[in-house]
Parts: C-alpha cells; sequence; structure tokens
C-alpha cells in the first residue's frame, strides 16, 4: 500500500491558499513528522490525506487511484485517523471506545462480536495498555487516552496511521513514550504521518520531514537534512542549533541558553 | 466482559418481568376493578380458549384498558427511547425531544389539524411533519451562525421552542372559548384516557420499525456520540447516519405526542436513568431505556387514572416525579457532570 499525494493545493472558499503544490508520497514502515508553525496548513494537510477534507486541487491517490474515487469506508480500511485529544460526552470504557475502530469492516447495523472485541484487545495490548480495558474513557489521564486513541487506529487495521498533534498537551515522559509507539510501529509496518511543533521529534524517530512553511513554502527530505540552523531560524524565526550529541548519537534540535 | 454481558441480560429480564407484571396490575386496577384471574379469563374467551362470563369486564378490558396500557407502554418507550438517540447524536445530555422543538412543532401541527376539523389520522400527519420541520429547522440555525458548537444548538432549540409556542398562541387565541379551544387545551396537556383501538393500529408499525431500526443503529451512535472527525475518519457517512437517526427519533416523538399530547420529562430523565443502570453503550442502554421508559409510563398513567376520581393530566404527574427524580439523579452522578 503507498499513499501518494500529487500537486495537492487547499484554500477555503474565498480564503488564502492554505497548503500549495504538495507532493511526496507515504510508505509503510516508514514515518513522516510534519512540521511547521502554527497555522501554516499542517492539520489541513493531514485531514486532506485522511479524506476528512476535500483538497482544491491536486489529489490524493492510494496504490496509484484517485481516493475520490474510493468509498469512505474503503479509504478507512487503509487509513487510520488519530484526531486531536477528545473527552467525549458520555462514559465509554476503553475497550467500547477502542472496538469502534472496526467499524470500517463492519455493515451499517452490524455490531462488534467477540472477534472484533478480540481486535481491539490486541491493540491494547500492543500499545501495553490492556490494564485499562474496563476503565472510564474520559476518566483516565491524557496519556493514556493518546495511547487508547492510537490503539483505536490499530484496531482499525490500516496500512497508514496519521496523528494530529499526538505529543500536544502531554508531560514529558508521556511524549517520549508516544514517540517509541511510533517507533514501534513503523518496525511493525504501518506508514506514520504525525504532526509536531517539536523538530526534535523528527530528528529522534530519525524521520523523513514534510515542512510547512509561511507563504505555503513546502519541503519534503527523505532524511533529516534539511533541518539545520538556518531552515530551522527561517522557519520558526528563532534561533536554533542541531548539533551531534554523542551520548545519544543523534542530531538533536535545541535553542541556546535564553 | 462475559460478566458485564450476564448482568445486562439479567437487567433487560428484570425489567420486562417488571414490565408485564405491571402491565396485568394496571389492567386490573381503576374504578371498574377486577383480579388478575378475571383479566386471564377474560383475555382466554376472547381467544376463544373458554367461554367468558362478564359482558362488561370484556368491554372494560378490551375497548378501554388493554388499548390505554399498550399505548402508555409504547409511547414511554418512543419519548425515552428518541430522548436517548438525540442525547447520543447530540452528544449532549441535557437534549431532550422538547429541547429541540419537536414536541412544540408536533403541537402546532395537531392544534392547526384540530382547528381545521381534520381527523386522527390527518392530526398524526399533522403533528409529524410539524415536529420534523421544527427540528430541522432548530438543526439548520448553528448552521447558519457557523457556530456547530453544543451550546448553539441548545439555544437554536429554545429559538424555535419559542416561536413554535407563540404561534400555538396565537391558535389558541383564535379558538378561544370555542370547542377547538378545549380540544387543544387537552391535548397539550398530555393524556391518553381516550385513547382507541385505531391508535394503537396506526401508530404501532411506526414503534416497531422506527425502535428496531434504532436499536439495530445503536452500536453507530456510540461512534457518532464521539464527534463528526471521528465517524468520518472511520469511514461513516456523518450527514446520512446523523439525518437518519435525527429522523426515526423525531418520527417517534411525533407519532407518541400525535396520540398522547405533549408529556414532559420522560424524553430527559429515562435516558440518564438507562445510562446508569447500563453504562453509556448505546447497545446497551437503548434497550434498556426502552423498557424503563415504557415502565414509568405505565406507572404515570395508571396513577393518573386510578390515585383520585379526576384524570390528573399527565405531564402534571411526569413533572411532579421527573423532575425531583433527575435531581436525585444529578446528585447520585455529580462527580461526573461537567
Amino acid at each position: 500500500m503507498k499513499i501518494t499525494i500529487e500537486n495537492l493545493s487547499f484554500s477555503y472558499l474565498g480564503g488564502p491558499m492554505i497548503c500549495r503544490d504538495i507532493s511526496f508520497s507515504i510508505e509503510p514502515g516508514h514515518v513522516i513528522a510534519i512540521l511547521g508553525p502554527n497555522g501554516a496548513g499542517k492539520t489541513t494537510l493531514l485531514n486532506c490525506i485522511a479524506n476528512l477534507q476535500l483538497p482544491t486541487s491536486g489529489r490524493v491517490c492510494i496504490d496509484k487511484k484517485d481516493m475520490r474515487q474510493i468509498p469512505p469506508k474503503e479509504v478507512a480500511q487503509a487509513i487510520g485517523f488519530v484526531p486531536q485529544l477528545i473527552v467525549p460526552t458520555f462514559a465509554y470504557s476503553v475497550i467500547d471506545y477502542v472496538v469502534t475502530g472496526c467499524a470500517p469492516r463492519l455493515g451499517m447495523f452490524q455490531r462488534p462480536k467477540q472477534e472484533h472485541y478480540e481486535i481491539a484487545a490486541n491493540a491494547l495490548e500492543l500499545i501495553g495498555i490492556s490494564h485499562l480495558a474496563q476503565k472510564y474513557y474520559n476518566e483516565i489521564s491524557g496519556g493514556e487516552r493518546q495511547q487508547a486513541s492510537i490503539a483505536r487506529a490499530i484496531a482499525q487495521q490500516p496500512a497508514i496511521i496519521l496523528m494530529d498533534e499526538p505529543t500536544a498537551h502531554l508531560d514529558y515522559g508521556n511524549q517520549i513514550r508516544v514517540l517509541q509507539i511510533i517507533q514501534s510501529m513503523a518496525q511493525n509496518g504501518y506508514g506514520v504521518v504525525f504532526t509536531t511543533h517539536n523538530p526534535d521529534h523528527a530528528l529522534s524517530l530519525d524521520a523523513a520531514v514534510a515542512v510547512m512553511g509561511k507563504n505555503c513554502d513546502f519541503h519534503y527530505s527523505k532524511t533529516n537534512a534539511i533541518l539545520n540552523k538556518g531552515f530551522l531560524r527561517g522557519l520558526y524565526g528563532v534561533e536554533l542549533h542541531v548539533c551531534n550529541i554523542p551520548e545519544v548519537d543523534r542530531d538533536v534540535c535545541i535553542p541556546p541558553r535564553i | 466482559m462475559m460478566k458485564n454481558k450476564t448482568s445486562f441480560i439479567r437487567l433487560i429480564i428484570l425489567l420486562a418481568a417488571l414490565l408485564v407484571g405491571g402491565a396485568m396490575l394496571a389492567l386490573c386496577v381503576g374504578r371498574y376493578s377486577m383480579n388478575p384471574f378475571d383479566v386471564l379469563r377474560a383475555i382466554g374467551s376472547r381467544l376463544g380458549l373458554n367461554t367468558s362470563t362478564d359482558e362488561t369486564m370484556e368491554t372494560v378490558l378490551f375497548v378501554i384498558r388493554i388499548p390505554r396500557v399498550f399505548a402508555a407502554m409504547m409511547v414511554g418507550a418512543m419519548l425515552s427511547v428518541s430522548g436517548a438517540v438525540y442525547q447520543g447524536v447530540f452528544r449532549n445530555p441535557l437534549v431532550s425531544p422538547e429541547f429541540l422543538g419537536v414536541t412544540s412543532g408536533a403541537c402546532v401541527g395537531a392544534a392547526l389539524a384540530i382547528l381545521l376539523g381534520l381527523g386522527v389520522l390527518q392530526r398524526q400527519l399533522f403533528a409529524f411533519f410539524f415536529g420534523i420541520g421544527a427540528v430541522c429547522l432548530t438543526v439548520m440555525i448553528p448552521r447558519v451562525m457557523r457556530n456547530t458548537s453544543n451550546l448553539m444548538l441548545v439555544l437554536a432549540g429554545m429559538i424555535v421552542r419559542g416561536f413554535m409556542d407563540s404561534v400555538l398562541g396565537v391558535m389558541k387565541f383564535i379558538a378561544e372559548g370555542t370547542v377547538e379551544m378545549s380540544a387543544i387545551v387537552f391535548w397539550q396537556m398530555g393524556s391518553i384516557a381516550s385513547i382507541k383501538g385505531t391508535d394503537i393500529v396506526a401508530i404501532s408499525p411506526i414503534f416497531l420499525i422506527g425502535v428496531v431500526l434504532l436499536l439495530c443503529l445503536s452500536w453507530r451512535i456510540n461512534i457518532l456520540s464521539f464527534g463528526e472527525v471521528e465517524a468520518r475518519s472511520l469511514g461513516m457517512n456523518v450527514p446520512i447516519f446523523r439525518g437518519g437517526l435525527i429522523v426515526i427519533a423525531s418520527l417517534l416523538t411525533a407519532s407518541a405526542v400525535s396520540i398522547s399530547g405533549t408529556i414532559g420529562w420522560i424524553g430527559l430523565i429515562m435516558p440518564h436513568l438507562g445510562r446508569m443502570l447500563a453504562g453509556s453503550d448505546h447497545t446497551k442502554m437503548l434497550p434498556v431505556t426502552a423498557l424503563l421508559g415504557a415502565l414509568f409510563m405505565l406507572v404515570v398513567d395508571t396513577a393518573a387514572r386510578a390515585a383520585t376520581s379526576l384524570e390528573i393530566p399527565l405531564s402534571i404527574l411526569t413533572g411532579l416525579l421527573g423532575a425531583p427524580f433527575f435531581a436525585w439523579m444529578l446528585f447520585r452522578q455529580k462527580a461526573s457532570v461537567r
């Protein structure tokens, strides 16, 4: 399964261009981090790939087939989406929440059966939160909710998983935990695309980066070669250093002493 | 999970047993009281199993009480289930059929039909279409305002209800002092005293099809209650599902209202009670809520006709019982109300 984004542009009716002429592809086993300042259109791009918003021009293809010609249910079988954290109005148990990931494979009037609950339980186990299965989704912590949300996307059994700011509103430990989950998902063959405000997340995962700058500048780079001091200053408007730390054997992105 | 399932089945069996027992009791009590054996004997004679003894008893039972007991249970179940569906679809535990204006709309429709001197079937149709129209208006207002928050929806409901109630006021003003006026007022306070067997026949198809459809779609209500983005990312056609559920729930409410008039509270509190007993999962809480609604309405209607020599209008009783009941429920779950 391969998803290609071809010359995608998006603007709201009568509004300014948000994404312009974006092209790249998503493959299983690879991680792509979408970087960019506030309002650059990261979420919009992710929504277009997730079939939640229609591009103004250009297209998104699943295995060379235009997504608009594929029924939404089939798209949902190929692409899982982890939206920004929600707190549902009603108290559902975590397992009841995760099992909704099976919806794309169920008919309109069908309900999840034993096998679907097993898929959901396996997804919880993969993320390492089986102990939360019977807890209420709106009573667990933000980090646990994010993990449950990812588990739901896994229960969807897609090839590609999109995550909208999966580390937002999480404490530092939970942020790293989510990055570890992303890494192990890529190793398990999922293609993962996520938006983040922290360029170091991209560096720590050795991910490809899709950068959305001001004025609809778009850069896609297979390696992190593009993330250097000058580029990051242009992107965020502040001084940032990228340097190699031998102890952790990788490049890190940090601000200087403030 | 196995434990959940058995306790759910136990709950359903308990409620069903209470409902059957309650219905039996309701058939017995009243100004012409009979004992359960008389009731069974009379039913047996209708089915040709034995010969009956008492003509009057049979008339009271088959012309008055059985239609009334069935109507109470159906109306209760319909209002409760549609309340639960509204709350789930709109992700707002404060929404009830009244809040979205379907009841007020149906009131205007029924009053119009009464003023025009139309029959029961037309009155039902008027109540239904005006009810649906009112809900459409309520749902459209937040869209026009480009703010689809829950609060905006509740406010939109207030607008539509206020408007519909004023229209109803105008109609009552026009009808002042006529027979139609008292018919409208009586209808508005809610009663199933004058229910006929034909009314039951008229609404039971809608009741059966509507409730069965909603039970079949109940798992999808869970997904819708997580929000539009989540539902769409799971490949669901949100406008069609949401629209369909609203239409079915409004159809149920409008049909209930068309035979019973306005009966408040039940569509708001029964879903809460259902959620308290069976959890939030709509596949479980919806059937539980239906049974609870039927049981509650049966109790209230039986009290309305048997407690005093006068018929107490249903809305008065549901309010007297419902409001403190709701307060008690909120007290019980005060920690989880946000």
